[in-house]
């Protein structure tokens, strides 16, 4: 049953990208209100199949691969959900939409919703820690998205081919500014994942500690970089797809140890 | 009743035909002479025309001879190329006028505020009556429909408009942007003023010649600086627009690189409008430097018409479903009007059976 609300919720971010495909196909890109419904509708879809998972395992729903997977998709629509509107970055949904549908599609897909045999019991501290660190994935996403909104912009400045979408990205200057928010949160709220780990009660795997300090390393450098002004904003937008593609792979990592390796 | 158009456009006449219609004609006077019930008369730089509605048929003579009643020219002489549009298709006339797609410039805004300026002269005149009143309400709304659901619109088409457009995008808001005009041509100033116009409000002006420069300064509001000094002003400036008659490029990477060291990492907006230019074109690969010469902006402008003529199609849609639905209003209210008193309406005229 929560299956098919998740199969749902991907048909409805599957709406919004194709028909961003067939807008741009057509030469002509115009943000409505489609992307931001057919989003929003994928968004309640997704979290009662959180929820119902949830009730379902008695914790937070967070215990394979899978479950990783459409937690961090729902931590992209929710922040996208939030920042779409406050920073009038509309056509952020054109772009939020693939990649929600990527991670779903893989997870629906890929043999990796494998049910624990024995039921896991709850952990306030660890659930926590687990969430928002899935929650500031979601805002380096947003980052990223909004990192590849800056290039595409950057791009068809620079090289004087302005495609209909132009008309519709947000000035280079706003680009940035979301694209320095978003950091500082996804920052803020992985530096609070990190520490609430070690209030877990358990010891973590040494592999796991070391990945997740990779990743609040890059992107600390990413924003003391900026801060010194050593990185200009091109670089800044191309390391937030740099970083996210990485944090995205440690995530992968920690998650396939943690498998391997489950915490009692 | 009998709803037409006769008019000169830009598609017909050249200017030195529509001047000559274009003279101090008025809705009521053609009201008065041509013996129409209603009569609206709107011309812009590029057409000429008369929207009327009558109870007897008006030649196109008739109206003509209003038009130019007052020069010597005779219309009957030369056969000047009027086009007449009756019922139906005065109505898709209409709204293709107001809607921009007959405009030389397709998509252009101004038409819909010269035609409502028309309409509320014809109206003040007592020129207008119910049935213009109708046609014209629902041309306005037609098109802002067309605009706001197609990009006839979008993109900028002149070099002023391209500019500020660019700059947009790159800045968002002008309002906390510092410019700098280095020559001070026409070209310049008409940039400068459609920046102005967006919100710009530290402007320089640099000159081989100071006293052309306060002049320009004093003309747009802005405050003249030494030429000596350009260089200078471009660490602080995002946006600089070129237009000397230097022989040799006034900026290079070189000494922009010297400039944006100071700048930390703004970006630089250049407009280069002189012709030869005054900006290295590799001044385009640094980093945050977004150059545009003459031919990238014409190229710009080229492609937003391009992306507008794309969505004539989408457009002509919108006008044709609005075309239809209003005659078919108007029949109704004819049935309607015939039912209670038997006397001929408009939507007797604009019965498609009947064209």
């Amino acid at each position: 049953m929560d299956r098919y609300l998740l199969i749902v919720s991907t048909i409805c971010f599957l709406a919004a990208v194709v028909r961003t495909g067939l807008a741009l196909r057509s030469g002509v890109f115009r943000p409505g209100k489609f992307s931001f419904f057919t989003i929003g509708l994928g968004f309640i879809f997704q979290t009662a199949f959180l929820s119902i998972r949830g009730h379902a395992l008695g914790r937070c729903p967070l215990t394979n691969l899978f479950e990783v997977f459409i937690f961090l998709a729902w931590s992209v629509a929710a922040i996208y959900m939030l920042v779409g509107p406050v920073y009038r970055l509309s056509l952020m949904g054109a772009f939020t939409a693939p990649l929600v549908v990527a991670l779903q599609g893989f997870a629906l897909i890929a043999p990796i919703d494998i049910r624990h045999p024995v039921k896991l019991p709850a952990n306030a501290w660890l659930e926590f820690h687990a969430s928002i660190s899935l929650v500031a994935y979601g805002a380096f996403a947003l980052a990223c998205i909004a990192g590849v909104m800056y290039l595409v912009q950057e791009r068809q400045l620079k090289t004087h081919q302005l495609h209909s979408i132009f008309y519709h990205l947000p000035p280079l200057t706003d680009l940035f500014a979301a694209i320095t928010r978003l950091l500082w949160w996804g920052f803020a709220l992985y530096t609070l994942g990190i520490l609430t780990g070690f209030f877990t009660g358990h010891p973590l795997p040494r592999i796991q500690v070391v990945a997740a300090i990779g990743v609040w390393l890059l992107y600390a450098a990413i924003l003391q970089g900026r801060h010194l002004r050593w990185l200009a904003p091109k670089r800044v937008a191309a390391l937030c797809i740099i970083g996210f593609s990485a944090a995205v792979t440690l995530l992968w990592g920690i998650t396939f140890t943690a498998e391997m390796h489950p915490l009692p | 009743m009998n709803l037409f158009c006769i008019g000169l456009s830009h598609h017909t006449a050249n200017v030195a035909t529509r001047e000559q219609f274009a003279g101090d004609a008025t809705a009521e006077s053609i009201v008065r002479e041509a013996g129409c019930a209603e009569a609206l008369f709107l011309t812009t730089c590029n057409r000429v025309e008369v929207y009327a509605v009558s109870n007897k048929r008006v030649s196109t003579d008739e109206i003509a001879h209003c038009l130019t009643r007052k020069i010597d020219n005779d219309p009957h002489d030369y056969a000047p190329p009027f086009y007449r549009y009756e019922a139906e298709k005065c109505v898709q006339h209409l709204f293709r006028v107001a809607s921009g797609l007959d405009s030389m410039v397709v998509g252009e805004s101004e038409i819909l505020g010269q035609a409502k300026k028309a309409y509320e002269l014809a109206r003040k005149s007592g020129a207008t009556g119910p049935y213009l009143h109708r046609l014209f309400q629902r041309a306005f709304r037609v098109a802002k429909q067309v605009r706001t659901h197609t990009e006839i619109a979008r993109g900028a088409v002149s070099v002023g408009s391209v500019a500020v457009d660019l700059a947009q995008r790159i800045f968002g808001k002008l309002s906390d942007c510092k410019v700098l005009v280095l020559g001070a041509g026409e070209t310049s100033e008409r940039t400068a003023r459609a920046l102005i116009s967006r919100g710009v409000s530290d402007l320089r002006v640099s000159n081989r010649s100071i006293d052309r420069a306060c002049e320009l300064a004093q003309a747009v509001g802005g405050r003249a600086v030494p030429f000596d000094e350009w260089a200078v002003q471009c660490q602080e400036i995002d946006i600089l627009i070129t237009s000397t008659a230097s022989e040799t490029p006034l900026l290079t990477p070189d000494k922009l690189a010297l400039m944006l060291r100071e700048r930390l990492d703004r970006p630089l907006f250049i407009i280069d409008i002189a012709v030869p230019r005054d900006v290295d074109p590799c001044v385009n690969e640094m980093e945050g430097v977004y150059l545009y010469d003459i031919d990238s902006i014409r190229s710009v402008a080229e492609q937003s018409l391009t992306l507008r003529r794309q969505q004539v199609a989408a457009a002509e849609a919108i006008i044709a479903e609005h075309v239809t639905d209003f005659v078919d209003a108007i029949s109704r209210g004819s049935n309607r009007a015939r039912q209670t008193a038997e006397h001929p309406s408009l939507g007797d005229s604009l019965r498609p059976s009947e064209l």
